[in-house]
Parts: structure tokens; C-alpha cells; sequence
């Protein structure tokens, strides 16, 4: 048992112990280390400001990961090297600070640091091909800035981010994969006392163990929620448990008819394995959240918040999935929409936790679609989720799973739409009208800041109709202003 | 130091290119952005002692203040003090113009949802945040105005209404050979400033030096004196720089330094307020939403015989700038147009909402909106193309007189208009976009080239005056100070770039400061995109009097006549010698010669009679067009920008890097507030949008990706500094293209339907128009 935790800072190893189980990262940055640099836009993990890269060793390979330090608990930089703003001039400015003035990429200089940092993981982000204008708008789609339109910024990241990473942070790899193999031990951590705890398990069994004794303590993988819980909500968590050094909770198992995430797999690690299945599954996890949550937010945190958008729950039901739990050491499984009770339920007993989630794959008869209707295109939550998997017999669909998100207080499938698709012809549009109508009295959607109920409703019928459209065989760049499925903008 | 011959001096000298002022200068704070190491009020070193502050808000919209219970307050761990109105020893308002109605914090009743009520103080922000959830604040609630039309129907105005009057409208409708008659609503905008309000306050002996995030220095200065019953000269309130501004620190600012300078007062030690990012966007205000309603005349080609418009802004609860910000909506119901006949008129409305706020274009976007749709609702009712009938309504010979009788002398729009037309091949796209739709069953792409006239100056004549500060050290280095404030638009180096031209140096002799009130009094705001035109002319005023100075000293020692002095490259070029800067300056100082210099300007020219609506409130006008294209969907309504041409009018730019960067995003701002950017109120009038992950400004995926920006390179006609124009307003109103084209998108589904499209044109708005024009 450790009971510390331990990062790295400008090379130099900080033990830190005797702090609160909540304290975030920026926190510890600006009050306690007083370095000033990183900024605090909104503490909740929506603009980027407070952005630094959590440098890691894994599998021996050196890793760069912005993360937003507002919502990221200290205790979460364990094992990596903090690099925050302040850290990267050093003599001469790094190659993105320097493009970044020379593309007149700040105004009022608040967003700023940032985006440098943004920018510094994309230096060393690991590239196929040449950088591409949409690929940076992606990498930085979790930074806002209000100043400068952004224009000179994506400018500034074309010019610096092309060629193979250069600076001293590269050139010192060698060394930094000894100083983080150091730190690197297998011990479960344990900061605290029995009332107010930071843990973070080392393995799956010291996991069941310790939430077993402490069914009220709160787990936490990416924290891009339960972050919000502190920052705003300023509620008192005494006891956290951190997934995020359990070894092989992680794990992803593809196989030819389905593919595995364990609990703990991030957005970004699940991105390329479930494009695989489809690409607007690819789309989706794309739009789902900028860089910064989808590199610590992970698919089992999305399904246990029992958010009723969740965005990656709709998708994953309408596929067919199967949630995997574990109390002790028994595991139980079932349907992954049985887990959702109602809102703010679930069905996750005290001390179980989610162990992980089985994604069935697509058959050569399924054609799957899903869509993410909301204000903003990227990292926005959506106001109306739906998933759609048809499967065909020839012109006729012969089964349809169909799931929405932000139409009932948890992610629910439409029984009534998917009865009425039974036996429907693609190829004739007169048939599609029960199924239509059934979408509608499928569900009673809420008026909300993100939409009307009826705006919902309507939509609701629209996807579905457009599923249908595209099932039967219309190029998506007639049905999508942004085309997803070919990566273009319609109309460049 | 030697003394060059120069072998043709009268040459050099008759080479007058400038070396500072245009050249595409980087931002002076761009290296310290980029490092983390540009200081903001929340990164000052707090002095040792400091205590942090947390308001605690009403939990109500509207109602009088029973009882206020803070025992639980005052026992949280680290709780120092509590405070609430009876602490205040002063005067309780923080309205910009004395109105009384925007207290400090909240006495008898309260006017909005989490309206400040009482003030914690204690060892750490968190502790302050924690502890005033604790607060039980009992309100006898009544049933709060939320809306415009709320405010309308119950006839609640925070200020009485306001007419233009020209011609005779109610006779040129009758006779118009056609009439239109619609109505708009224009919604709000949160600045999302990325620093939020922020305020620092250091007691002194007998005096308060506070560090604000604030675009209005002096006003801060005046309440905050005012409510600690101090002399302003006891009060000193310091700004280096804003993260971002936009309006939303002109007056709504000074609410948060005054409670930690009370604060500061009461206990003794520095005490720093920093609103949540929430807590910033329920508790300040933002730009006001609008109802438009019209009714107008035109001919058969399209020309507007008269214009009858009324427009209803959202002011809140109290008067802050809403005078002004429904004037400036007045100013530009024309935009670029001509109106023989109209009649404007807004109504003020006051609302259980937060007090709305200058937000950059300040009421002028909310203005041209009415119009701009009032010409899509000719071009569509005739069947033209809309810019055909912009372009037949533009000012032009013999129809140049402004609704408020200010003669349009500089107009450009339509050489500016026919060079973006061209250039963005608006024509042969229009044709495209049109075989495009007929052949496309639901996506639908739209077009609109729209123009921007917008009036500099402040509206409030007294505000259009700078001052400056100016020393000149022994070693050549150059101290500048004036009253304009830095929030990101580039202010201070083009000041800079100002000040470094008139001495010859380089820019980087010249040191730029904070904006102090000790150092310049008694400010303007910097608002009104007035910063560059008159702090520069203000610290150009205090350069030339030392050079002034210099020259009469040199021609005196050199025995050179002063017409043959001047400066540049660093040194004094006096007749055919070359001396360096810093060794006249040391002779003139043992010559006793001050090297400091206050400097002033005045806007000349301006005068307004508000009795008749009538005069000439602006120096001149800043001129723009954008041409944008949208693809929609029309079974979603989701839409997406796909192309942006844009030609704008900056006179002889300053500095094209920093204008470019204030165009580029000032139209994406115009394009979020009239797209994705939301602001919800339930009917308690609680605002539900209050975060990022509510309300949604652009984000870099959402900027066009063909997207084209050009000055309009001609000097302004007016005597302004080098012939440049003002930039940091007009730009945001070029996004109503945008608008413009998702309107003509939609209309492509019903041709010679109006299309209702509200403002912003979110996916349910658009969704909503798209039913609206097809079914029936």
C-alpha cells in the first residue's frame, strides 16, 4: 500500500499526501505550486482554458494527453508528468508558442494557454498522413476561444505541427521513460483515512475488495463528470476511488462478432474500434466531446452517470450490448438497456461496480446509422440522440433496434417504432408511415433548454426518417450537411 | 556618441514613410499570452492576508426581502464575515448613470434570480463558495416579468420611449403601391468572456488601490468612492489587461470590485472577488434580446417609401446602459439604407431579469436586424434577388439624410458592395446554389451578401474625449499611459505603434502600463470601438508636446531652423546631423526641458439634440459587407456555414493584423449570436443557459472553412489618427449574412413565402421556419 501519490514536475518528483480527495489539478497548480499560467475559463471542463498534457509511459511508448486540470483530481496525475504552460519556453519559445505569435493567434490572451497546451499534445500527437484543417479543428474542438474567430490558431498549429516532434520534451524521452518507470510501481494507493480517502486500486480484485467495504465511496475514471459534483455543485466527496491504475480494467477485446471495452476504456482508446463498426459510431465519439474529455472520459463512466443523453448509451443499445457488473468476485450480466432503471437510477447494487461492455458487431444484412442533433456540432450535449440498427432481407427489413437519447429521462429504444419497421419495404417510402407515426407515441419528451418537446418529437420522427432514407440507399452527402461518413463539409 | 553627416539631408527628410503605424505589429502581450506569463487580476501576487469573497444570491426572481437568516453563513469553516446593505457605509448603487436602481447588494427587495444578497468573506474562495450556500434568504415572491412580451403586456418600461420621426410615414405607407407588415425577435448574447469578473481590492492607510477586469475604470473609481464615503483621489483602480470584454466590463464590473473593496474596507485586508463562471452568467447581464415590429412601403422595384418600426428590447431590472443601447438600435434600424419616411421607436421594457448590458455593436446589431429582413421581405414578396434590392436602397445622391438628420458623406457601401459581389462571385453562385436546390430534396443551401454601416462615436457626446500620459527617460525609453483599457482588441500597441512613429523609435522603446486612474482621471469608457481613434490621438497630443519641446531646444542649440528637425531610426535628424535619441534627450534634460507630457483629444465635430432626435451623433462611419453560404437540413434543421467573403473598412488600417484579427472574430461572434448562441429563462425567470455546456459559443469546427477577409483599403475622410478607422464593433454585425443566408435557404422550399425565421437560428428555430413556410 502507498500512501502517496506521486507525479513529476519539470523533472522532479512531488509526493503529495494529507490533501483533500477532491482537490483538481488546476488547484493544486494555482494555489498550492501559485504557478499562475494555466487559467480557470469555467471549471467544468467546457473551455479549454485550464489545459495541460499529462505525460505517460505506456508499453514503453511516451504518451501526451491534454486533460482540463479543472475538473481533473490530483490525485489523477499519479504515475505521469505534469506539463503545464509555464513549463514549455525555456531559452527560445517551443515551436507551437512561437507559431502561435506568429499567426497572431491571441488577442485577449486568456484562452491561450490552452490552446499552447492543445497544440503541444497535438506536437507530439502520433500522425497518419498529413495534418488536414478539420483534423486540428478536431484536436482543439474542446477549446473555446472568443476573441480571435480561430482561424490564425488552427493557422498556427498547420505551421508547427507537420513535421516530426523537435523539442526538448522529444529529445528527452529516453530520460523521461526512466524517471516515469520509477514512479510506476504496483501498489494500490491509499491517501487518507478510513472516513476521507483518495484510492486508487492497482488491480481489479483490490477493487472489488475496497468497494466492497466502502459501497458509499465514489468512483471516478475520467472525472469529467464527478468533477463537476466539486466544482460546482461544491458537493463534499470524502471518498473517492480512482479506476484509473487497475490494470486490466482497460482491456479491449475484439473479436470477430463483438468487441469488449472494460470499464475504464477512454472515448479516444474506443474511437478507431467502434469506427470500425461504423463510422457514425466513429462521428459520434468524435462530436461526443473535445480531445481533453475523450482522453480521460471513458465508456463505462458514460453508461454508469445514467446520464439520459449519455450519447455512447443509445448508440450501444441499438447495436446490442451487454453490460458486464461485478460485486466480490461474482459478475452478473444483462442487456445494457436494463441498466437503466430511471433518472439517476440504475441497476448497479452497493459495492458493484462496471467491469465492462460488449458490443455486439455488424452483420453483412445490419445497416446502422446514428445521429447527434444538438445547437453546436462538436462538444455540445446532444438534444436528441438516435441509433438505428436495420437488419435487412433483401428490400425488407427483417429486425430494426432503434434507440434514443434525450427523449426520456434515461436512454430508452423505441418498442413501438421498431414493431412497426418489421417487414417494411426500404425501397418504398409509403411503407415507412406506421413505423413514423409509432417513433412519436414511443415517447414523451421534456421542454428543455436544449429543445422543445415538440422540437424533439419532430426530430426524433426526422431521424428515423432519415435512417430509412439513407438505409435505402441514399449517399449521405445528399441527407448531411457535414458528411461524416466521407469526412467532408458539404459544399467545400 | 558620433554625430553623422548625412550627405542629402533635405532627401531623408522629405522620406516620410512611416515605420511603426501600419506595419502588421504582433499583440505586445502575444509572447507573454503564449507563456502563461501575461498577468490577469486573478494571477496578481495576492498580498499576504488576502481573504476571499462569494456572494450569496436570491433565491427568488422578484419580491420584497422578508428576512434574511445567515447564522449558518457565519459558522462555516473560514467564514470571516458576513455582510449584507446595512454594512455598506456609503451610497448601495453601482448604476453607471446614478440611477439608484442597481444595488450593490440587495436591500429591501429583489429584482432577479440570484440577485447578490449578502457577501461572504473568508479564508479561501472555497470556503467563501461553500459557506454562502448556506444562506436562508426568505423573499414574499410575486410572479416576475420575464419576457419582452411579458414587460409589453403589462406596460413595465425601466425608461420611457423613444421616436425618430422623418417624414411622414403614416402618408408614404398609404400611397406605397406595396406594404409588408411583420415581426422579428432578435434573442440576447452572453459575452463568455473567457476570464471572468474578477476584482482584487488592497486597503490602504486611508485610501483603496483595486485591480479590476474592467473596460471603465473611472466609473469603478466614482462608486466605489461613493460607497465608502471616500474623495475619488483616495480610490486608484488599476487595469493591465482584460481576458476578453466585449462590453460586458463596462459597467457590470464595478458591482464586483465594490464588494471586495467593502470588503477590503471592513476587515482590513486585501480581498479578492472571482465570480464563478456560473455565477457570471446569471449575475450580469448581456446583450438585450429584441421583439421588431413593421410595417413598410416600397415600390415596384424594391425601394423603401417608408419605414414604421418598433422595437422592444429585454433592459431587466434596472437603467444601466439600456438608454443609450436602444438609442444606438435607433441609430442603425437604417444600417445602409435610405429611408424617406420612418418612424422608430423602442420601447424600453423592464423585466425580473438581470440588468442587460453594452455588448460590442451595442444595440446597432439588434437595429439593422429589422431591416435587413424587412429587404428579404421585399426581395421575396417582388421575387428579386435581395441584393438587388440592398443594393437599390443603399444612401446615395440626394438620398443621404440619416432618420436622425446626420448627412451619410462618406458612404462607400456601393463600390464596397460591387467589388465583394464580384469577388465573391455572388452571381454565378446564386445560379449554382439555385440548380443545386432543385435538384437536392433535403439539403437546401442559401446566400446573402450583406452590408455594415455603423456610426463611431459614443452617443453620449461628453464621452468622446482621451487623455494621455507620456514620459520620455534619459535612455530613450518611453513610458506610455492614456485612459483606454486593453481587453484583447490590440489597444495598446497600436497606441504603441502611434507613439513610437511620432518620436522615430522602435516599438519596443516604448514601455507600454497599466491603465491607472492615478495616472489618467477621469475616462471614457473604452467602448464604442473609440479606443485606437482617440487614445491614440490623445497620447500622440502628449509625444508632440515634448517633441515640441525637443525641436525648440534643438533649433535653438544647432542653430537649425525647427522645420528641419525631426525624428526617426532612433535619432534627432537636426539639418544634415544625425544625433541619437538618447543624446538629445540628455541635452535637453541638462537644459532642464521637461520629458513629460499630459495629451488630450477631443472628438470634433459632433452635436446632437436629443428633444429632436436630431444632429450629427457620429464622426464618421465604418463601412463592411460579408458574403456568406449555408447548407441546411431540412428534416433536422441543422445548418453549417460553408463559405464567408468578407471586405471591410478599416480607413488606413493601424496595424492589418490586429484589424484582420478583430474582423475575423468579430463576425464569428456575430454568426454564434444569431446561430448557436442560446440564452434560456424558465418562467421564474431563472436563466437555464448559464454554463459552456449549455450555452454554446463557436467553437473552432464551426468557423467557415473557406473563409476570405480583405480591407477595404481607403483612408477615412475624416481627420482621424493616420486616416484609420475604428474596427471593434462593426465586424460583428457582418454576421447577419449568415442569418441572411439560412433565411434564403429556407426560402428556396417556398419561393415568394417570407420565411419567419427567429433569431438565434439554432436546428428548432430553423426546424420551426421550415414547417412554418411548407405547411400550409
Amino acid at each position: 500500500m502507498r500512501n502517496e501519490i506521486r507525479f513529476l514536475r519539470g523533472g522532479r518528483e512531488v509526493r503529495l499526501s494529507g490533501f483533500s480527495p477532491t482537490l483538481t489539478l488546476l488547484d493544486y497548480l494555482r494555489l498550492h505550486e501559485r504557478a499562475l499560467g494555466t487559467k480557470e475559463g469555467c471549471a467544468e471542463g467546457d473551455c479549454g482554458a485550464c489545459t495541460v498534457v499529462l505525460r505517460r509511459c505506456v508499453d514503453g511508448h511516451v504518451t501526451y494527453a491534454p486533460v482540463n486540470s479543472c475538473i481533473l483530481f490530483a490525485g489523477q496525475a499519479d504515475g505521469a508528468e505534469v506539463i503545464a504552460v509555464d513549463d514549455l519556453a525555456n531559452g527560445g519559445l517551443h515551436p507551437v508558442q512561437q507559431a502561435m505569435v506568429e499567426s497572431h493567434g491571441s488577442q485577449c490572451g486568456f484562452c491561450t494557454p490552452g490552446f499552447v497546451m492543445a497544440l503541444f499534445g497535438l506536437y507530439h500527437a502520433p500522425r497518419k498522413g498529413p495534418l488536414t484543417r478539420a483534423a486540428v479543428n478536431d484536436f482543439i474542438a474542446g477549446n473555446l476561444c472568443r476573441c480571435t474567430g480561430y482561424r490564425p490558431i488552427v493557422d498556427a498549429a498547420l505551421a508547427a505541427c507537420t513535421a516530426p516532434p523537435q523539442d526538448r520534451f522529444a529529445e528527452d524521452e529516453p530520460e523521461a521513460v526512466r524517471r516515469l518507470a520509477a514512479l510506476a510501481d504496483d501498489a494500490d494507493v491509499l491517501v487518507g483515512d478510513d472516513r476521507r480517502f483518495f484510492a486508487a486500486p492497482a488491480s481489479i480484485a483490490s477493487l472489488a475488495d475496497i468497494y466492497a467495504s466502502h459501497p458509499d465511496a465514489v468512483l471516478v475514471s475520467g472525472a469529467t463528470d464527478v468533477g463537476l459534483w466539486i466544482t460546482k455543485q461544491l458537493r463534499d466527496l470524502p471518498k473517492i476511488i480512482w479506476l484509473g491504475r487497475v490494470r486490466g480494467l482497460d482491456a479491449i477485446s475484439d473479436e470477430p462478432d463483438a468487441v469488449t471495452f472494460g470499464a475504464t476504456v477512454t472515448h479516444q482508446a474506443a474511437m478507431p474500434h467502434l469506427a470500425a463498426i461504423d463510422p457514425d459510431l466513429g462521428a459520434l465519439l468524435r462530436r461526443f466531446a473535445g480531445r481533453q474529455v475523450r482522453t480521460v472520459g471513458t465508456i463505462g463512466g458514460n453508461i454508469a452517470n445514467g446520464s439520459p443523453i449519455g450519447d455512447t448509451p443509445p448508440a450501444l443499445i441499438a447495436l446490442g450490448s451487454t453490460l458486464i457488473l461485478q460485486q466480490g468476485d461474482t459478475t452478473r450480466t444483462l442487456p445494457l438497456e436494463d441498466f437503466f432503471i430511471a433518472y439517476g437510477r440504475q441497476d448497479r447494487r452497493p459495492g458493484e461496480f462496471v467491469r465492462a461492455v460488449r458490443v455486439a458487431k455488424l452483420g453483412p444484412d445490419d445497416c446502422f446509422r446514428c445521429y447527434k442533433i444538438s445547437k453546436r456540432f462538436d462538444s455540445d450535449i446532444s438534444a436528441v440522440m438516435g441509433a438505428f440498427r436495420f437488419t435487412r432481407n433483401g428490400d425488407h427489413i427483417a429486425a430494426a433496434r432503434i434507440a434514443f437519447g434525450g427523449m426520456a429521462a434515461t436512454p430508452r429504444r423505441a418498442a413501438g417504432a421498431e414493431a412497426a419497421l418489421a417487414g417494411v419495404r426500404l425501397s418504398d417510402p409509403t411503407t415507412w408511415s406506421a413505423a413514423l407515426t409509432a417513433v412519436d407515441a414511443d415517447f414523451s419528451p421534456l421542454d428543455d433548454q436544449r429543445g422543445s418537446a415538440r422540437y424533439r418529437r419532430d426530430t426524433a420522427r426526422a431521424l428515423l426518417r432519415k435512417a430509412l432514407i439513407e438505409a435505402a440507399g441514399t449517399p449521405t452527402r445528399e441527407t448531411r450537411v457535414v458528411d461524416i461518413r466521407e469526412d467532408a463539409v458539404v459544399g467545400r | 556618441m558620433s554625430v553623422a553627416e548625412v550627405a542629402q539631408a533635405p532627401n531623408v527628410v522629405a522620406e516620410a514613410a512611416l515605420r511603426s503605424v501600419g506595419v502588421a505589429t504582433q499583440h505586445d502581450s502575444a509572447v507573454r499570452h503564449v507563456c502563461g506569463s501575461a498577468a490577469y487580476v486573478d494571477d496578481v501576487r495576492e498580498p499576504e492576508g488576502t481573504l476571499h469573497l462569494a456572494v450569496g444570491g436570491a433565491p427568488a426572481a422578484r419580491g420584497r426581502l422578508k428576512a434574511i437568516d445567515l447564522a449558518a453563513v457565519r459558522a462555516a469553516p473560514g467564514v470571516v464575515r458576513v455582510l449584507t446593505a446595512a454594512d455598506i457605509p456609503g451610497r448601495n448603487d453601482s448604476s453607471p448613470v446614478n440611477a439608484g436602481d442597481d444595488p450593490i447588494l440587495a436591500a429591501d427587495s429583489v429584482a432577479f434570480h440570484h440577485q447578490a444578497v449578502f457577501l461572504v468573506v473568508a479564508q479561501t474562495r472555497d470556503a467563501a463558495r461553500r459557506a454562502a450556500k448556506l444562506g436562508k434568504i426568505d423573499i414574499e415572491a410575486e410572479r416576475p416579468l420575464v419576457s419582452v412580451d411579458d414587460a409589453l403586456a403589462a406596460q413595465s418600461y425601466v425608461l420611457p420611449e423613444y421616436t425618430f420621426l422623418t417624414g411622414e410615414p403614416e402618408a408614404a405607407l398609404a400611397a406605397s403601391p406595396h406594404r409588408v407588415s411583420g415581426s422579428l425577435r432578435i434573442g440576447g448574447q452572453e459575452h463568455f468572456y473567457l476570464e471572468g469578473q474578477v476584482a482584487l481590492a488592497v486597503p490602504g492607510e486611508d485610501d483603496m488601490l483595486i485591480y479590476s477586469s474592467t473596460q471603465h475604470p473611472s466609473e469603478l473609481q466614482a462608486i466605489v468612492a461613493h460607497m465608502l464615503h471616500l474623495p475619488a483621489a483616495a480610490v486608484t483602480v488599476e487595469v493591465r489587461r482584460m481576458g476578453g470584454a466585449f462590453g460586458g466590463k463596462e459597467t457590470q464590473a464595478a458591482q464586483w470590485a465594490a464588494l471586495a473593496a467593502l470588503a477590503a474596507r471592513l476587515t482590513g485586508r486585501p480581498c479578492k472577488m472571482r465570480l464563478d463562471r456560473d455565477d457570471d452568467m446569471i449575475m450580469t447581464g448581456k446583450r438585450h434580446d429584441f421583439r421588431a415590429d413593421y410595417t413598410a412601403g416600397f415600390d415596384g422595384d424594391g425601394r423603401i417609401t417608408a419605414f414604421d418600426v418598433m422595437l422592444a428590447s429585454r433592459c431587466g431590472y434596472s437603467a444601466d446602459l439600456s438608454a443609450s443601447i436602444n438609442d444606438r438600435a435607433m441609430f442603425h434600424a437604417d444600417n445602409g439604407y435610405y429611408l424617406p419616411a420612418a418612424r422608430i421607436v423602442t420601447k424600453r421594457t423592464k423585466t425580473h431579469t438581470v440588468s442587460n448590458t453594452a455588448f460590442r455593436g451595442f444595440g446597432g446589431p439588434q437595429g439593422m436586424m429589422a431591416v435587413e429582413r424587412l429587404i428579404d421581405d421585399i426581395a421575396w414578396s417582388l421575387g428579386l434577388d435581395p441584393l438587388d434590392v440592398r443594393k437599390r436602397n443603399l444612401y446615395g445622391d440626394g438620398r443621404d439624410v440619416t432618420p436622425y438628420g446626420m448627412r451619410v458623406t462618406d458612404n462607400i457601401l456601393p463600390e464596397l458592395i460591387d467589388t465583394l459581389e464580384r469577388t465573391s462571385d455572388y452571381r454565378t453562385r446564386r445560379r449554382a446554389i439555385a440548380a443545386f436546390n432543385s435538384a437536392s430534396p433535403y439539403l437546401k443551401r442559401g446566400i446573402a451578401l450583406t452590408p455594415v454601416k455603423f456610426g463611431i462615436s459614443f452617443t453620449t457626446t461628453h464621452l468622446n474625449q482621451a487623455g494621455a500620459l507620456v514620459h520620455v527617460y534619459l535612455d530613450g525609453s518611453v513610458h506610455l499611459n492614456h485612459g483606454g483599457t486593453e481587453m484583447g482588441q490590440g489597444l495598446f500597441v497600436k497606441v504603441a505603434q502611434v507613439v513610437a512613429e511620432e518620436f522615430g523609435i522602435d516599438l519596443a522603446q516604448v514601455k507600454i502600463t497599466p491603465t491607472s486612474t492615478a495616472k489618467v482621471p477621469n475616462t471614457s469608457p473604452t467602448a464604442a470601438s473609440s479606443g485606437a481613434d482617440m487614445n491614440s490621438m490623445a497620447a500622440r497630443d502628449a509625444a508632440q508636446t515634448i517633441k515640441g519641446r525637443l525641436i525648440a531646444f534643438a533649433a535653438e542649440k544647432y542653430a537649425t531652423p525647427p522645420e528641419l528637425i525631426s525624428f526617426r531610426d532612433s535619432h534627432a535628424l537636426i539639418g544634415n546631423r544625425l544625433v541619437p535619441f538618447a543624446q538629445i534627450l540628455r541635452e535637453a534634460y541638462l537644459a532642464r526641458v521637461s520629458l513629460s507630457s499630459t495629451g488630450f483629444y477631443r472628438t470634433p465635430d459632433l452635436h446632437w439634440d436629443p428633444g429632436k432626435g436630431k444632429g450629427r451623433p457620429f464622426f464618421y462611419f465604418a463601412y463592411g459587407a460579408a458574403c456568406s453560404e449555408v447548407i441546411i437540413d431540412t428534416l433536422t434543421g441543422e445548418m453549417k456555414v460553408a463559405r464567408v467573403d468578407i471586405l471591410h473598412d478599416v480607413g488606413r488600417s493601424l496595424n492589418p493584423a490586429i484589424d484582420i484579427g478583430q474582423i475575423e472574430g468579430g463576425f464569428v461572434q456575430g454568426m454564434g449570436w444569431l446561430t448557436c448562441e442560446e440564452l434560456v429563462y424558465d418562467q421564474a425567470g431563472r436563466l437555464l443557459t448559464h454554463a459552456p455546456s449549455t450555452y454554446k459559443i463557436p467553437c473552432a469546427s464551426d468557423v467557415p472553412p473557406d473563409f476570405r477577409i480583405a480591407l477595404f483599403d481607403a483612408a477615412n475622410r475624416e481627420d482621424t489618427i493616420y486616416r484609420s478607422k475604428a474596427v471593434g464593433e462593426p465586424p460583428l454585425m457582418l454576421g447577419i449574412s449568415v442569418f441572411a443566408a439560412i433565411a434564403d435557404a429556407i426560402h428556396s422550399l417556398a419561393p415568394g413565402k417570407r420565411v419567419p425565421l427567429d433569431a438565434p437560428a439554432t436546428p428548432e428555430s430553423i426546424l420551426h421556419a421550415i414547417h412554418q413556410v411548407t405547411q400550409d
